[in-house]
């Protein structure tokens, strides 16, 4: 079985303590997110877990054949068009070129963007559509575990739905796990199995959420619902320093 | 290949675009033109007797011989510094220390005169080739070589995380994340620096040699002939905007596309 799990994770930069004790684990097929104030340590926890840092204490062992991540930032190569970049992964695993740009041509139109964009270098690009370039290169590799960092921050609210939708599609036919991170509630609560709260200085989780409800089946009510709900809880008000004073 | 294929196939369209600066060199012939008239022919040839030189020069073995000349120093010296420079500069901007030793050398290099370097050169090699090539470069190499440092030092650190999140292999991360951003700093200072060298050639060799385009000039010094003192300049400046123009600003635009 596929899974990804993190025991006794602790992180430092320098002497700041950045990441305190942190266990979960993902299983396949599973959406876990990780929300959370800005500057938390959530990209950090990220980047442990996709291995783009040294794990210096603890473990994280990640038995899933393949992953692939979406950055916040897009971080697309300036100096490659829009089908190239997508086709990035793809030419990484040794796929044919022509093969690479007929499956990228094919993801770039489901995620919304248009023929005559495919030439564009990201200069071009709106915000949305870099994130939407970089969210169809981390996708077209067909991972099995899928690294998210506030994938959806930069995208309007019907194309946010239109991804999420996909994701969900995915996750419900077992094809794909993800670890997103987000600051978005609603969004987490939309998406996830589970929910890890993570409370800054140091970063270390201090509640779990969990959802048992298929995501396919999640209409708007149960999110508003689900909302309210979680944004009462004791923890969740301290961690986001959400109390009016 | 494809690349290539594209340079010419967009060059015609360039070509067209550059009737503004046709006019902008024309406008500048009339400006000399004027100052003939006011200066008279012996502090200001006219553009016509100017060209007229310029042609009997141009047919004429001898002067072809001396550009030659010119053309090799200014070939070899400058092709040393941008081999050296380029992997010097590669080399020392992987390298955090190597790139804060190189930083003062490099503003000695820069800060000394050119005049400076061929009185020395002079000592030590004599008067020949040597020391005009010595002179290119000395003067060339600095700004090939920080071209290739700025290069090397501002790789993106963001651009390696996501190449190393795909695993993309070593000759794709080569090729496709690190070589682009450096040559876009490279290429400019291999312009600038070839600029430079050709600058440098001839006052090198107006100093130091008997022989090449330089030497020419300051013969026609010694003689007040200034109508080829003035070809010669044309000759100067007329390669240099071909180089810069027809060759590598082509060039330049297809590979700087993606920039704003």
């Amino acid at each position: 079985m596929e899974r990804l799990e993190v025991k006794k994770l602790h992180h430092h930069f320098g002497f700041t303590e950045i990441l305190r004790d942190i266990n979960f684990t993902l299983e396949k097929g599973k959406v876990l997110s990780i929300v959370g104030p800005s500057g938390g340590g959530k990209t950090t926890l990220l980047h442990l877990c996709a291995g783009l840092l040294d794990v210096e204490e603890g473990s994280v062992e990640n038995s899933f054949i393949s992953s692939s991540f979406a950055f916040q930032e897009g971080r697309l190569l300036p100096w490659k068009n829009v089908i190239d970049n997508i086709a990035l992964g793809l030419l990484a695993k040794g796929e044919k070129t022509a093969v690479a740009v007929e499956k990228s041509k094919k993801i770039a139109l489901r995620f919304g963007l248009e023929e005559e964009d495919f030439n564009k270098f990201p200069k071009d690009l709106s915000g949305g559509m870099k994130q939407r370039v970089s969210f169809a290169r981390a996708l077209v590799v067909e991972p099995s575990l899928l690294f998210l960092d506030e994938p959806f921050s930069a995208l309007d609210i019907g194309l946010k739905k239109e991804l999420q939708t996909v994701l969900i599609e995915m996750t419900a036919q077992k094809e794909i796990s993800i670890l997103f991170i987000t600051h978005d509630l609603m969004e987490a609560i939309r998406l996830s199995d589970e929910i890890l709260l993570l409370k800054a200085d140091p970063g270390h989780i201090v509640k779990r959420f969990s959802y048992e409800l298929p995501q396919n089946e999640r209409d708007n009510k149960y999110v508003y619902n689900e909302s309210a709900k979680i944004l009462q809880d004791e923890e969740i008000i301290n961690t986001f320093e959400l109390e009016l004073k | 290949m494809k690349f290539a294929f594209k340079i010419l196939k967009d060059f015609p369209g360039y070509l067209w675009s550059g009737w503004g600066s046709i006019a902008a060199i024309f406008l500048f012939i009339a400006l000399w033109d004027v100052g003939n008239q006011l200066y008279g022919n012996l502090v200001l040839p006219s553009p016509l007797e100017t060209f007229k030189t310029l042609w009997l020069m141009l047919n004429d073995s001898e002067v072809i011989t001396e550009i030659n000349i010119t053309l090799y120093r200014a070939a070899v010296g400058f092709g040393i510094s941008l081999a050296l420079g380029s992997v010097l500069g590669l080399l020392a901007g992987f390298f955090v220390t190597a790139s804060m030793m190189s930083r003062p050398i490099v503003t000695i290099l820069v800060g000394m005169p050119p005049i400076a370097w061929i009185v020395l050169a002079m000592i030590w090699f004599g008067m020949g080739d040597e020391t005009v090539i010595f002179t290119v470069i000395v003067a060339s190499f600095p700004i090939v070589f920080v071209g290739a440092l700025q290069g090397t030092r501002t790789l993106d650190g963001d651009l390696k995380e996501m190449a190393d999140s795909f695993n993309l292999p070593w000759h794709m991360k080569f090729v496709d994340v690190y070589f682009p951003h450096i040559f876009s700093y490279i290429f400019p200072a291999w312009v600038s620096g070839l600029g430079m060298a050709w600058k440098i050639v001839i006052m090198a060799e107006l100093l130091a040699t008997s022989d090449g385009m330089g030497a020419s000039l300051a013969v026609a010094r010694s003689q007040l002939d200034t109508p080829t003192a003035l070809a010669i300049v044309v000759i100067m400046i007329g390669s240099l905007m071909f180089m810069e123009y027809i060759i590598l600003e082509p060039i330049k635009r297809e590979v700087e596309l993606w920039r704003d």
